[in-house]
């Protein structure tokens, strides 16, 4: 029980090594390391690692590409910068408005009373509830309208993307309700604990981190479960899994609904320690952006796509400040270099030079195997096929044209 | 309707259709050359829009030509043909450098593109500058013709509406009356049976896709009589573009037109009665909830997948 | 774009000794032993006995650098002026640039790295509503200091921000008066991008026109950012037949609406279109040919006819360039490192509390607008002129108002 505990969670010896050096670095070397504002800085760059990781489980392990995690980010963010809106808006501070007591943002638009789907953002438990659950809702519809009627692949990549592109539409568009293009500003107190102070936010970041590896932890056990086995024997060869008589369709709806909550997680706890929610995050774009976090980390790892996160967010810091001209060719160049050279990103090389360095001690045969194939997979066969799905597949190559 | 005489709701009913009708050809000539690259290779071309782009750049640089040297009024369909050729040609290159390694990898072709579209957008900011430039017009462009009292109609439109059908028409006869469109079909039927009849099938893969490309270029230079070029203008249409494919049935011609017209008239139409973001959010909402009722498009063999 | 280097700077320096400019605000003798550190910064902010720190802070890439690198321009401008002529409390500025890059949150981080990292004494910046609303917070807690350029919606104030443009009824409130008397109008068709700003003006406007003037405001239309298609907007228009178009459509936007405009057959002749979101910098983008004959309701023109405005324009154009042009956020940007130079001398400190103290009342009369005043709500009193395009991309200024009180929070209009 043990043991099988310590295999799924941890990911056996090596992927135990591999979450102990990432705990030390977000709980010790970073906070020791750099002053505040950079660390909160890299507090922001670690909810970004939530989506990456939630990438991971849907396009590395499901196979399943979704180009609009920015929606269940920005669902997330938008709850929590909704209850921390209603608190910053109470009548005492907004007394110069023609409506004391609804946010400045709605005033501003004429409207003067708060709208019914508001009022229950007054309540934190609702809140916390909300963040989880109104994007799982989301991605459920997304998904059993979509899974259960076998879109998959492109067609999907491109319906998510024309969603995130309706919701940034709506959120611009309605913005006496939304905020607009402004977005929630002016985000001050949780619970009365003001969360712009410096005890806050070191407070936020290592509530941050924690959540982050907890988050991980959960999907290895996932990984490593049945479903986990399934996922991959689908990503491989659906068809053949759904001849066995698994309903593929529940499976995906499952990651899919999964990886939608631990976006939202990294969402709120965006707002929380950046202060603000805006459209900006809920769009094409940063969607898009959040896929090359995990696959310059290694779309296979869990532990990579954190990396990945963090390495390309400090990159564009660095470059925006000095070269603000380079960082596009560069990010491009990136988003290039990793599809044709390295499809499994840091992990990938990461796990070749471990190889090498641990060729000469003998592995425990079944150990390392389940290793890894739960941590990362080295051999780049598997990752090939996720990403090439036979043509037949697609539905489009062998269609007479009319 | 509130206000309108009877007359009035003609005028609208008039005047809408064409004012839709110069959304519809711009999107129309990007979802062709989508149509063809996607639905005949297989391949998601996100920096399709970027083309496009390149397209719209070679006519405003042209026209900045044309006026020095006083042949303002002729220009323009030289700049067609030259935008063709412009985003023919890099999208020829593309390929060779970058396409054919990842045909097999629809998402990663995504992404690649995506990569490939963000570097262009960068290119384009440092050659010609952040601000957006816009075409000189000739003169024979500009203005509208009214057949009635209420109604206008403006000439630019119906020109690009014209270029449009030619350009159609261009690529049904390349694709279903030429040899090289039988090789084309040949090679997306079956790649390996092409070859083994001796069908240059990288040769086909690459000149379809640079055609694909060269007919974004022609949109560029439509898009510049209605709106200025800069260089994130691309990235505005990718995304309806691709909706207008994959809502027609990605491997039918006559699909992407229907569906492109059926877009175009209903955002333009939505527009006029609800404000233009809602207008945009339903005719986006409409077209994916009929997509979830029917992945396969409009118009598309039934084929099980 | 004009890379400024260090050469550059210290020749426009000489080119400056005998200008006008420097003529009109009081010969600098201040020697910064008069001043010792220690005692104009009791705040920690990063200033020497030699040096004091500025963070300029606006989108140098993405896609406002377009609007926002006029401002940067100028406040270089009004930086290497005032350096030249001994700069503040003997102490030259430094400036420290950063790059929002059209993004919102990065203007928070940046903002925040200015004011936590390098103490700096003041920020010139922001230009969107957005980057401002992003900043504010940030301004307020690290108790910065925030010289904001762009005439914008109001409905803020805050103690750590000046705001050297117009606020709405500033801009708006006048002009509609203006177009209403000359033309006759008395149906306004209004449209404007789709955000807080145009949606905020639009708001003033009818209450104005519908409460004031006793006109009727036809139709209200709001387009999303960076739409370019207007076919079925101008549809409307032509068949409410108004007197006048309202229009505050800001960015790639405006173009198409006005090449559109043109295509449809509408233009100055058969149609009086007011608009409070052109400045000569869209201008150029939009090209004058389309735009002849419509006017716009500034505070301030490039062809402004007075000694101060003649001056600043060929400083300008020697420190970037003969083809540059001047539009009224640019104008306004330059405002803000010489009240901020004016706030500090009177205070006798660096220190933020004190330079907000002395800001109120505060008079800049070498200003190329001619004369504006701190007013104790900390936007400026300004006048409104409203301008008539030529197709050379320049514009008649055809009305000017007195001084406006500026009222951010206007009582009936909300």
């Amino acid at each position: 029980m043990m043991k099988a505990m310590y295999q799924n969670m941890l990911g056996g010896r090596s992927g135990m090594i591999g979450l102990l050096i990432l705990a030390a670095i977000i709980f010790l070397v970073l906070p020791l390391g750099l002053d505040l504002f950079r660390l909160n800085l890299v507090g922001k760059y670690l909810t970004y690692a939530f989506v990456a990781v939630s990438l991971v489980l849907l396009w590395g392990y499901g196979g399943i590409l979704s180009l609009g995690q920015g929606i269940f980010f920005g669902l997330g963010g938008y709850c929590m910068a909704m209850f921390l809106k209603l608190e910053a808006s109470d009548p005492e501070s907004t007394k110069i408005q023609t409506t004391p007591g609804i946010p400045d943002f709605m005033d501003w638009n004429q409207l003067t009373a708060l709208p019914w789907f508001w009022e229950p953002f007054h309540s934190l438990t609702f809140t916390l509830i909300a963040i989880l659950a109104v994007p799982t809702l989301f991605a459920f519809i997304i998904g059993y309208a979509m899974f259960k009627r076998r879109v998959g692949g492109v067609y999907f990549a491109i319906i998510t993307q024309v969603i995130a592109l309706i919701l940034t539409i709506l959120i611009v568009g309605q913005q006496g309700y939304t905020g607009g293009v402004n977005g929630i500003t002016d985000l001050k107190t949780l619970m009365g604990w003001d969360i712009r102070t410096d005890s806050a936010k070191y407070i936020l970041y290592f509530i941050n981190g924690a959540l982050l590896i907890a988050v991980i932890l959960v999907s290895r056990v996932i990984l490593g479960s049945k479903f986990g086995m399934l996922m991959l024997a689908m990503r491989d060869k659906e068809e053949r899994v759904r001849f066995s008589g698994y309903d593929v369709a529940d499976f995906k709806i499952f990651v899919f609904c999964l990886a939608a909550m631990i976006s939202a997680i990294g969402g709120a706890m965006f707002t929380l320690q950046v202060g603000f929610m805006s459209p900006t995050f809920v769009g094409i774009v940063p969607s898009i952006e959040m896929v090359i976090f995990a696959a310059v980390g290694g779309r296979m790892s869990l532990i990579g796509a954190v990396y990945g996160a963090l390495l390309v967010n400090y990159g564009k810091t660095v470059f925006s400040e000095s070269y603000p001209e380079l960082w596009l060719f560069l990010m491009g160049g990136l988003f290039i270099a990793v599809v044709m050279f390295f499809p499994n990103g840091l992990a990938g090389i990461y796990d070749k030079y471990e190889k090498k360095l641990f060729t000469r001690k003998p592995r425990k045969g079944s150990a390392s195997a389940m290793s890894s194939r739960t941590l990362s997979d080295p051999q780049p066969g598997p990752v090939r096929d996720a990403a090439s799905p036979p043509a037949k597949g697609m539905g489009i190559s062998n269609q007479p044209v009319n | 309707m509130d206000g309108y005489t009877t007359s009035e709701l003609w005028s609208i009913f008039a005047m809408q259709g064409f004012s839709g009708l110069s959304l519809l050809s711009v999107l129309l000539l990007m979802a062709l050359g989508l149509a063809i690259i996607f639905g005949q290779m297989g391949v998601i071309n996100m920096a399709h829009g970027e083309f496009m782009a390149i397209g719209a750049y070679t006519t405003v640089m042209l026209s900045k030509v044309a006026l020095e040297y006083g042949f303002g009024n002729y220009y323009f369909l030289f700049a067609i043909v030259a935008s063709f050729g412009v985003a023919f040609l890099v999208g020829y290159l593309v390929e060779l450098g970058l396409i054919q390694h990842l045909y097999k990898r629809p998402l990663d072709t995504l992404l690649a593109t995506w990569g490939l579209s963000l570097i262009m957008q960068q290119a384009f900011r440092s050659t010609f500058g952040a601000k957006e430039v816009s075409a000189e017009l000739p003169e024979w462009l500009m203005g509208s013709f009214k057949p009635t009292e209420t109604v206008d109609i403006p000439i630019n439109g119906v020109f690009v509406m014209g270029l449009t059908a030619v350009v159609c028409l261009g690529v049904f006869i390349f694709l279903f009356r030429s040899r090289w469109g039988l090789r084309v079909r040949a090679t997306t039927q079956n790649r390996v049976m092409a070859g083994a009849v001796g069908i240059n099938t990288k040769k086909v893969d690459r000149v379809t896709f640079a055609l694909g490309c060269g007919i974004a270029g022609v949109a560029g230079a439509a898009f510049t009589t209605i709106a200025s070029t800069g260089p994130t203008t691309g990235s505005l249409y990718i995304v309806d573009s691709f909706m207008v494919v994959v809502f027609g049935g990605a491997a039918s011609l006559m699909g992407t037109v229907l569906s492109a017209f059926g877009i175009a008239q209903a955002q333009s139409i939505l527009q006029f009665f609800m404000d233009s973001s809602m207008g945009k959010v339903v005719t986006l909402l409409v077209i994916v909830t009929i997509l979830m009722l029917r992945p396969e498009g409009l118009f598309a063999a039934k084929v099980r997948r | 774009m004009y890379i400024f280097n260090r050469n550059k700077l210290s020749k426009i320096s000489s080119v400056f000794i005998g200008i006008t400019m420097a003529a009109s605000v009081m010969v600098n003798s201040v020697m910064a032993a008069d001043y010792p550190t220690a005692k104009v910064n009791t705040t920690k902010l990063n200033v020497t006995d030699t040096t004091v720190k500025v963070g300029i802070l606006h989108s140098a890439t993405g896609t406002m650098a377009i609007s926002e690198t006029g401002s940067i321009q100028a406040e270089k401008l009004a930086i290497a002026q005032i350096n030249a002529m001994g700069g503040i409390l003997g102490r030259k500025i430094e400036v420290i640039q950063e790059d929002g890059a059209s993004d919102w949150p990065t203007f928070a981080e940046k903002a925040r790295k200015l004011l936590v990292k390098d103490r700096v004494a003041a920020i010139m910046g922001c230009w969107t509503s957005a980057s401002r609303k992003a900043v504010l917070p940030v301004v307020e807690k690290e108790n910065g200091l925030l010289y904001y350029p762009t005439f914008y919606e109001g409905l803020e104030q805050s103690k750590n921000v000046i705001y050297t443009g117009q606020e709405a009824t500033q801009q708006i409130l006048a002009g509609i008066d203006w177009i209403a008397k000359e033309k006759g109008a008395k149906t306004f068709y209004l449209i404007g991008s789709d955000y807080i700003w145009p949606r905020t003006s639009m708001k003033i406007a009818r209450k104005h026109i519908e409460n004031v003037l006793k006109g009727k405001v036809v139709g209200e239309e709001y387009v999303a950012l960076g739409d370019t298609q207007f076919g079925s907007v101008i549809n409307k228009i032509r068949l409410k037949k108004p007197d006048v178009i309202y229009a505050a459509v800001v960015g790639g936007s405006n173009v198409a609406w006005f090449k559109q405009l043109k295509a449809a057959g509408i233009n100055s002749k058969t149609q009086t279109m007011l608009t409070i979101s052109v400045t000569e910098d869209e201008v150029l983008g939009i090209g004058g040919e389309n735009l002849e004959g419509f006017y716009s309701a500034m505070k301030y023109f490039q062809s402004l006819d007075n000694a101060n405005n003649k001056a600043f324009i060929a400083e300008f154009k020697k420190m970037w360039g003969p083809k540059s042009v001047v539009g009224d956020v640019t104008q306004a940007a330059y405002l803000g490192p010489w009240l901020w130079k004016a706030a500090v001398e009177k205070a006798g400190s660096f220190d933020v509390d004190k330079v907000v103290a002395a800001s109120p009342g505060i008079e800049f009369k070498a200003a190329p607008e001619r004369y504006v005043k701190i007013h104790n709500n900390h936007h400026l009193w300004s006048k409104l002129r409203v301008g008539k395009w030529r197709s050379d991309g320049q514009a008649d200024v055809v009305y000017e108002s007195a001084l406006i009180e500026p009222n951010p929070f206007p009582k009936g209009y909300q």
